[in-house]
């Protein structure tokens, strides 16, 4: 048996904790996705296509994973200005993300899918929209990390919330690809 | 993973009994200036990031709900025991809930929901395990608080945020939830089917919401905290059951309360956007709903999927609690430690596939209720090995029968009453005559209730000398016990008559029943007794806080001659928990009546020849 204290602390505590919320998050959407197969199963189901603009918004996040990515590279490097550098392009494209999503839902509006309508079109305002809560928090965290970066002198000892902070981006990005090939397999 | 050169120390590093310790970015402040760092009265009372004042913090709040919760109840007896019997004072004290000193059937079904929210969620979930998951896991396993005692503080505020939200919805012009605790739709999801489904539903998801995220906050830290911050020498296989029950219990909260919250999503778009996820042809007032295509079942199935794993939250805390006074108690080691935790583990993971037994009446498949029917059986068999144990523990013990081992005693026999009628509700062709009767209510407070309870009481006074550095009043501690044991039953125990008799729960009154006439006496002693158990618990609030002002003092660190780590720090203890370098631990914790030796302690290094353990 292990018995030392360095060997307990292989694994950064706050990063374990990081998965362990990452674990209760998966419930969460666990929970929604099958209440939609459930809701599905019985009938009265409106059909309809997922508008292309999601299409766009996936590319969007896939490649704002791999500067996050590239954030951690420089970081370990001590690329300062890289490290800003990529971390405000995936802030940005976090946000360029969220005007797609805005897009489309007003998208499924204009083809007369609404929120309040057919259990089918709710599901997908409801799970996208809590999945885009998810990422305005990841947003204003992004954002915190990145003014600390910019007006103080860089501190090695910031990568371990640099790593969190990729973690979580990592995580809602390959969410929205499960949620989103939820839905093209499921609408219809 | 990280660069080992610029990530820093990951452990704690303290120095002295100074509290240099990481922060929640795993930077390490250890600047001068924190040596001179004082306490004062905000950062150590309210917003303390203490882990034993955080556990006081969840306690004496708990206690309080307790308080409002048991209150609830003896007020819903009163209508329950004596129908239609006029009593003034509830006039003047609620007013126009009680028109002429009779509970109106609204206030009756505020009553019993919040009754319900307030002890589940408020009372037996954050009050048990927020209280000792905070108090014992750091030391238990010697650790100097949580991985983040930032995002332990935040658990508790938020748990404070959801209190001051829920007790707000009792003051409200149409008063608070009186949909059930459960909130089934549609009566949660239409705003005008009763008058607590409008602005008292909304407070209560409000509530429940901040509640949700407390227990996430906190089980995230108590998971983390025990798997990482263990002192040397606490090796898994040597933990106190205690950790290991709160381990689960979080582990348990953490996948299923997310499941509730999804739920409460929908629910809340249901009832602020006008979807239709639970509501389907709605008539209300003679007026249809244009909600079309909904699913009402759909809520249960979710709602379920959290609140079986929630009865487990509830018990499982106690059953560490009373697995450690009793071995503390009995002077002997547990009997089958390892059987102890494998049925914990068991215990919840049929807890995940268990839920649609709460369902078995909703045209639910019947080929599926009967896979549900063997799962749910299934529980039988690690709660009885946990049973046989505690028996086997304090059997031929040299037993100390001290308040909290009076409890603790209790609990097992709570928990045996309780859990054989489980047998018989688990069983779905008896479910379909015992379904929404007083049986169920017989059992659950019985098996979830009164136990969980029980299991509180003996963490309380067994630990109430850590907390406060003096002894509770025993003669009062005995009065509390016998008078709640007996009471209990006394409540409980004829409710399974009236619930094989068919008499359904919820309603408020049985005047248009001839059939169950012949209860109205029972009723009237379940009222009676309920009184008096509920009186019997001032008897407690009272001997906990003339205690902490008043009680006879600590002379010894370790008043109960246990071995587990808690009782190495000094009676004061700060904050850091040991004064000097953390304890090192060599053997398990249940060393009693070994070798000659009345107790050793885990700190106690093996002897030459001696073999650790099991």
């Amino acid at each position: 048996m292990s018995t030392t204290i360095t060997n307990h602390n292989r694994f950064h505590p706050l990063k374990f904790a990081l998965w362990l919320g990452i674990a209760s998050m998966i419930m969460l959407f666990a929970a929604l996705t099958s209440a939609y197969i459930i809701r599905k199963a019985q009938g009265n189901w409106v059909d309809f296509r997922m508008p292309a603009i999601f299409w766009f918004d996936t590319v969007v996040i896939i490649i704002s994973s791999i500067t996050m990515q590239w954030t951690v590279r420089a970081f370990r490097r001590f690329q300062v200005n890289a490290c800003k550098i990529a971390l405000t392009i995936t802030l940005l494209l976090g946000i360029i993300f969220l005007i797609g999503q805005y897009r489309g839902w007003s998208a499924m509006e204009e083809m007369g899918i609404y929120i309040n309508g057919n259990p089918s079109g709710s599901f997908v305002y409801v799970i996208s929209g809590v999945h885009a809560a998810h990422i305005v928090g990841g947003l204003v965290i992004m954002l915190s990390l990145l003014l600390k970066m910019v007006t103080s002198t860089f501190n090695p000892n910031r990568l371990v919330r640099v790593e969190l902070m990729s973690t979580y981006w990592h995580f809602v990005d390959v969410l929205w690809i499960y949620l989103f090939i939820f839905f093209q397999i499921n609408i219809f | 993973m990280s660069d080992p050169v610029i990530n820093p120390p990951l452990n704690p590093v303290y120095t002295g009994d100074t509290t240099h310790r990481q922060d929640s970015t795993g930077e390490i402040h250890d600047h001068g200036h924190h040596e001179h760092h004082k306490d004062n009265f905000i950062t150590k009372y309210i917003f303390s990031q203490d882990h034993k004042m955080i556990a006081k913090q969840f306690l004496i709040t708990g206690m309080f709900w307790a308080l409002v919760g048991g209150m609830l109840s003896v007020i819903f007896r009163v209508q329950l025991g004596f129908p239609n019997q006029a009593f003034p004072i509830l006039e003047t004290i609620f007013g126009k809930w009680a028109p002429g000193g009779i509970i109106s059937p609204d206030f009756y079904y505020m009553l019993i929901t919040m009754h319900g929210t307030i002890l589940v969620f408020f009372v037996l979930t954050a009050g048990l395990s927020g209280t000792f998951a905070n108090l014992l896991i750091p030391l238990q396993i010697g650790a100097r608080d949580m991985a983040s005692p930032f995002l332990n503080m935040l658990s508790y505020w938020f748990f404070f945020m959801a209190s001051v939200v829920m007790l707000a919805s009792f003051f409200l012009p149409q008063g608070a939830s009186d949909v059930g605790w459960t909130a089934y739709p549609p009566l949660s999801a239409v705003h005008e089917a009763s008058p607590g489904s409008g602005a008292g539903m909304d407070f209560w998801l409000i509530g429940m919401a901040l509640f949700i995220f407390s227990s996430l906050l906190g089980g995230l830290n108590y998971i983390t905290t025990v798997l990482n911050l263990r002192t040397k020498g606490m090796s898994m296989s040597k933990m106190p059951l205690t950790i290991w029950a709160l381990l689960i219990t979080a582990v348990l909260g953490l996948l299923s309360f997310p499941v509730l919250l999804g739920a409460a999503i929908l629910l809340i778009f249901d009832r602020t956007i006008g979807t239709s996820f639970y509501l389907d042809n709605i008539f209300i007032n003679g007026h249809a709903l244009p909600n079309d295509g909904g699913n009402a079942i759909l809520y249960q199935h979710l709602f379920w999927f959290l609140g079986h794993p929630e009865v487990y939250i509830v018990i499982l805390p106690a059953f560490g609690l009373v697995s450690e006074v009793l071995a503390t108690n009995a002077r002997k080691p547990i009997f089958g430690y390892r059987a102890m935790i494998l049925s914990l583990l068991a215990i919840a993971i049929i807890a995940f596939v268990v839920w649609a037994h709460h369902m078995f009446v909703t045209g639910l498949n019947p080929f599926v209720a009967s896979v549900f029917v063997f799962l749910t059986l299934l529980v039988a068999v690690p709660s009885a090995i946990k049973v046989f144990n505690w028996i086997a523990t304090v059997w031929q013990g040299n037993i100390k029968f001290a308040p909290a081992m009076l409890f603790a005693i209790g609990f097992v026999s709570m928990f045996i009453s309780g859990g054989l009628t489980g047998i018989f509700l688990g069983n779905s062709a008896l479910d379909i005559e015992l379904h929404d009767t007083y049986f169920v209510v017989a059992h659950f407070h019985i098996v979830m209730g009164i136990s969980a309870f029980f299991g509180m009481f003996a963490g309380v006074y067994h630990w109430f000398p850590k907390m406060y550095g003096r002894l509770m009043n025993n003669t009062l501690g005995y009065i509390h016990f016998w008078v709640t044991m007996v009471g209990a039953y006394m409540i409980f125990w004829p409710m399974h008559y009236m619930g094989l008799a068919g008499v359904p729960r919820r309603y408020y009154s049985f005047d248009a029943f001839q059939s169950f006439n012949m209860f109205g006496g029972l009723n009237e002693f379940i009222t009676m007794a309920a009184m008096l158990v509920f009186f019997a618990q001032l008897l407690f609030l009272i001997n906990f806080f003339y205690s902490i002002f008043y009680g006879r003092k600590l002379t010894n660190e370790n008043p109960w001659q246990s071995n587990t780590l808690e009782w190495t720090t000094p009676i004061k203890t700060g904050h850091g928990n040991w004064p000097g370098d953390l304890p090192t631990v060599y053997r398990w914790p249940y060393d009693y009546s070994k070798n000659g030796d009345e107790y050793i302690p885990q700190t106690t290094p093996l002897r030459e020849g001696e073999t650790g353990g099991h």
